[in-house]
């Protein structure tokens, strides 16, 4: 018996998503009295023996270039072939993007119910019942796997956890790998910041910024506090900002630990995207917004004024 | 060419969100029906583009659903399919839903499987890949753009702070999200037109669900924004740092 996690990867360095879904699997097996293994696929630079600090005992690696970019169906066969070697009755990954591509597939492949962006640890009193976020975050399931092996993909941002102490030990794994269906042949991303879907920190920007030209004070923030970028959709749409930023309902949805919303108004659809937000503060210069009743904190001002002054005292805070 | 587009239908994104029956069924009453934004704006209206691209296409629509779903189920035909199938179910297990779609698609040896990048009700993204795994086919998931030259398809995709390209021989399976498409409306002669075009409706196949919903519950009620003068902004970073500990 095991609880096994898939561990995914992007040039060769773990995903923090996977970190917190290797924190996670681990405490599951700590409360099923088992043991936590993991599963990584491809050539990696990472040194794997620090997954122990975040409770792995053992990580089985399948270094082989064909698994370094992701082919779903691939993928799917060579975990699923680990989770039966070591006996997995639990398998977590992260609801990550390659999560979202593997985590179903795997299900139908094992039989084995799936719960897709659960946010808790299972609750095993009765059952086996894993809670997700649905409606858009505007309620939460409980939702019990019926099945002997269960999947769980973990919502990022919604475990805390912390590095403690240990090493995993790494073996090869031998498995039967087929030829990839899916080519990658360009990846464009942005480098060096931090990806929005994996930030702690976001500061945010909607319409009330009146243009692309005006977005320093949101950019000059954001990196005064080492946070990711956001917007809303009419922004994205109006590309003043990369699609890749617009959150809500029909964009990303996020749950990081603070989250600034500048000059956007708390439509219903883009509260749907960051409602899981653990701290919102709202600058709009209407205290009318509807965002200031999902607020923790806020300011009624015009952010032109507000926002420089905030990234001042961010500053001075930090000593930069 | 053959398309098969999933069609779900949720309820409105302003709808209220409440329960009933001791919190474990979703309280429908008075709830306004809509087709599923990312089935209806992306998935669907990219296929009707390849149609209007290559004359010979033909586009089915299949959805999971009862009856009362079968007004959504004509809107999406006036935008443009060519027939629909409703498989005759209620389910919120993904593994039941991909299996009826599945047995559908099977028969009817479609190209290219389209569906939403997720329902907006349950969020499970995840009947896209477990259709794909069902039929032994590649699955694209969370696509921001997809065309497709002979029988090859190149397909954007989205990644931790970015896009990926990937080529991938047809038959395909493709979650779309924004990007894929631009939203359509209706018109008049798409609204009368629908209202002929077959509807067929079938009994599910046995399959057991893996997974059931025991409750639900709401988030707990913000205890209300503090607020702090714009004349001290300052204070916010103080705020955040001593007491949300946050920064
Ligand atoms: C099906 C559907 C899905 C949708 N999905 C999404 C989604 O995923 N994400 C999303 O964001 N939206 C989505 N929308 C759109 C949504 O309903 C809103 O229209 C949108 O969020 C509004 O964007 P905004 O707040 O930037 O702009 P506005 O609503 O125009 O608000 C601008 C705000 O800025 C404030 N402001 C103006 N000047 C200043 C200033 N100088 N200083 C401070 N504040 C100022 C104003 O008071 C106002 O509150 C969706 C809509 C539908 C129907
Ligand atoms: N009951 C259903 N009938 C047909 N298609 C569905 C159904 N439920 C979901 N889908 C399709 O699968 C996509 C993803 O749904 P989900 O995995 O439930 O988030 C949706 O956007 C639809 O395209």
């Amino acid at each position: 018996m095991s609880v096994l996690i898939f561990i995914d990867q992007a040039d060769g360095q773990i995903k923090k998503s996977s970190l917190e879904a290797a924190a996670y699997g681990a405490k599951v097996a700590e409360q099923s009295g088992t043991s936590a293994e993991a599963i990584v696929l491809g050539n990696i630079t990472d040194d794997l023996t620090s997954l122990g600090k975040y409770g792995i005992k053992k990580v089985h690696t399948v270094k082989d270039s064909k698994l370094n970019s992701l082919d779903a169906q691939l993928f799917t066969k060579v975990i699923a072939q680990a989770a039966t070697t070591t006996g997995a009755t639990v398998i977590v990954l992260s609801n990550n993007f390659a999560g979202k591509s593997v985590a179903p597939r795997l299900s139908v492949k094992l039989k084995a119910g799936l719960v897709s962006g659960a946010i808790a640890l299972p609750d095993t009193t009765k059952g086996f019942v894993v809670k997700k976020s649905v409606f858009s975050g505007k309620a939460f399931a409980n939702i019990a796997i019926n099945t002997p092996i269960k999947i769980i993909s973990l919502s990022p941002n919604s475990y805390s956890f912390t590095a403690g102490t240990g090493s995993a030990e790494v073996a090869d794994f031998a498995a039967t790998i087929d030829a990839p269906k899916v080519q990658v042949t360009a990846t464009n991303k942005v480098t060096g910041e931090i990806p929005l879907s994996e930030a702690e920190l976001v500061v945010s920007g909607g319409r009330g910024l009146k243009g692309p030209e005006n977005w320093g004070i949101v950019l000059d923030l954001a990196k005064a506090l080492g946070a990711a970028t956001a917007c809303s959709r009419p922004v994205a749409d109006a590309d003043w900002r990369p699609h890749h930023e617009h959150v809500g309902q029909t964009g990303l949805a996020i749950a990081p630990n603070l989250y600034i919303a500048i000059g956007i108004s708390g439509a219903i659809q883009h509260l749907a995207g960051v409602n899981r937000s653990k701290v919102i503060v709202v600058i709009n210069k209407d205290p009318e917004a509807p965002f200031f009743k999902a607020a923790d904190y806020g300011i009624v001002g015009d952010a032109f004024e507000v926002v420089p002054k905030i990234t001042a005292a961010v500053k001075k805070l930090k000593g930069i | 060419m053959k398309i098969l587009v999933c069609i779900s239908k949720t309820p409105d994104t302003t709808a209220k969100i409440a329960f009933t029956d001791n919190n474990t069924k979703f309280a429908s009453d008075g709830v306004q029906w809509i087709i599923n934004p990312y089935d209806e704006w992306y998935a669907l209206v990219r296929a009707i583009e390849l149609k209007e691209a290559a004359a010979d296409t033909v586009i089915h629509l299949i959805t999971v659903a009862t009856a009362d779903s079968e007004p959504i189920i004509r809107k999406a035909l006036a935008l443009g399919g060519d027939e629909a199938i409703r498989v005759n179910a209620d389910s919120h297990d993904s593994f039941y839903i991909a299996s009826q779609i599945a047995a559908i698609a099977k028969e009817g040896a479609y190209d290219i499987i389209f569906t939403g990048k997720e329902t907006i009700d349950y969020n499970g993204s995840s009947i896209a890949g477990m259709v794909a795994e069902l039929l032994d086919m590649p699955y694209i998931s969370l696509a921001t753009k997809f065309d497709i030259a002979g029988t090859e398809a190149t397909i954007n995709r989205e990644i931790e702070g970015g896009e990926e390209t990937d080529k991938v021989a047809l038959p395909v399976v493709v979650s779309c999200q924004k990007g894929v498409a631009e939203q359509r409306i209706p018109n008049m002669k798409g609204i009368m037109g629908a209202r002929t075009k077959p509807l067929k409706v079938v009994e599910p196949a046995a399959v057991e669900a893996l997974t059931s919903i025991t409750s639900f519950d709401l988030p707990p009620a913000k205890a209300g924004v503090k607020l702090i003068s714009a004349d001290t902004p300052e204070e916010l970073v103080r705020l955040l740092h001593d007491e949300a500990k946050v920064i």
